[in-house]
């Protein structure tokens, strides 16, 4: 069982929230995807915030845990701030943390970002960074109190997959016990087994199911994308050799010639 | 007086950051708010009196990634 903070999940998904074409497709793609956590946002609302107080009440009513964001941000003090609104909105101390650092990449800046974690944490935030597969940043976020890394595959929304596995890879041995989450870039579910294969604790992803045809379908079936990926870790899995190895038994086969 | 709300500027009458939630119709337990960019929890909006050119940022639960 995965046990991320002080929380023992039954899922390895993470599931977001956004750019779903409707409520109810939302509601059902999380509940077909098995999440146990989703991701939520805050933003400025106009209309004395009743939108967003029919999107909390959707959220609640499906049993997960929320885990809130700080997408958008581009300091460290923004995201402090909007971290600290988040815990007074959903009563959690779980924040993922976002700094992003370029504007067309979406990727972290991960020096803000590690100022961000270490006053959070500070705080007593449950920091769940989204950073990149550097290991010094993980080492850093590690040493300023974070217990989870979110190392992206490939930018947000991409859909690309895993760009660079033995970075990857590395990570995974450089921290064997600290719990992974490949966070941003997974497209599709061969993905998400794809790291998972490599050893890692579990997978957020929101645009492959929300962008998808049938965005419920597609959250099953990352669901068992993941749980297949994590049972191939568990299990074994052999190394690829360059030369064929018969599977069937020569010994004993008939003499016809 | 003149204060920036949500990064609009309006005219209001009010003296607490509680009042002018009140007549903007903001009434839920869902909302979070900031003043010229420092949290005011929930129980402090009756005591944060604003002043002339304040920044106030009223955020609410919404989709995300």
């Amino acid at each position: 069982m995965l046990s991320l903070y002080d929380a023992k999940l039954s899922s390895r998904l993470l599931l977001g929230t956004a750019r779903y074409p409707s409520p109810a497709v939302l509601a059902d793609a999380v509940t077909r995807s098995g999440a146990a956590i989703v991701t939520v946002s805050l933003r400025r609302e106009t209309s004395g915030g009743k939108t967003g107080g029919a999107f909390f009440e959707l959220i609640r009513q499906l049993g997960v845990r929320i885990l809130p964001n700080t997408a958008g941000c581009h300091s460290a003090s923004e995201a402090i701030l909007t971290a600290r609104m988040a815990r007074e909105v959903f009563s959690t101390d779980w924040i993922k943390l976002e700094v992003i650092g370029h504007h067309d990449s979406l990727q972290p800046d991960v020096f803000e970002l590690v100022e961000a974690a270490r006053i959070l944490c500070a705080d007593g935030f449950s920091v769940f960074p989204y950073t990149t597969d550097d290991l010094v940043v993980g080492e850093k976020l590690l040493s300023v109190g974070c217990r989870i890394l979110m190392p992206w595959c490939a930018p947000i929304g991409s859909a690309a997959g895993p760009r660079n596995p033995s970075a990857l890879t590395a990570m995974r041995a450089a921290f064997p016990d600290v719990p992974l989450i490949v966070d941003a870039g997974i497209g599709r579910p061969s993905h998400a087994t794809m790291v998972m294969e490599l050893g890692y604790d579990a997978v957020l992803l929101n645009t492959a199911v929300a962008g998808a045809g049938d965005p419920p379908a597609m959250a099953e079936a990352f669901g068992q994308a993941i749980e297949a990926g994590r049972l191939a870790y568990r299990s074994g899995m052999l190394e690829p050799r360059d030369m064929a190895v018969p599977s069937t038994p020569v010994f004993g086969k008939g003499v016809f010639a | 007086m003149t204060l920036i709300i949500n990064g609009e500027t309006q005219v209001c009458a009010v003296v607490t950051l509680a009042e002018l939630l009140h007549i903007l119709e903001y009434d839920g337990d869902w909302l979070a708010t900031a003043v010229n960019g420092a949290l005011v929890h929930r129980e402090d909006r009756s005591d944060q009196r604003l002043e002339e050119g304040d920044r106030i940022e009223i955020l609410a639960p919404m989709q995300g990634g």
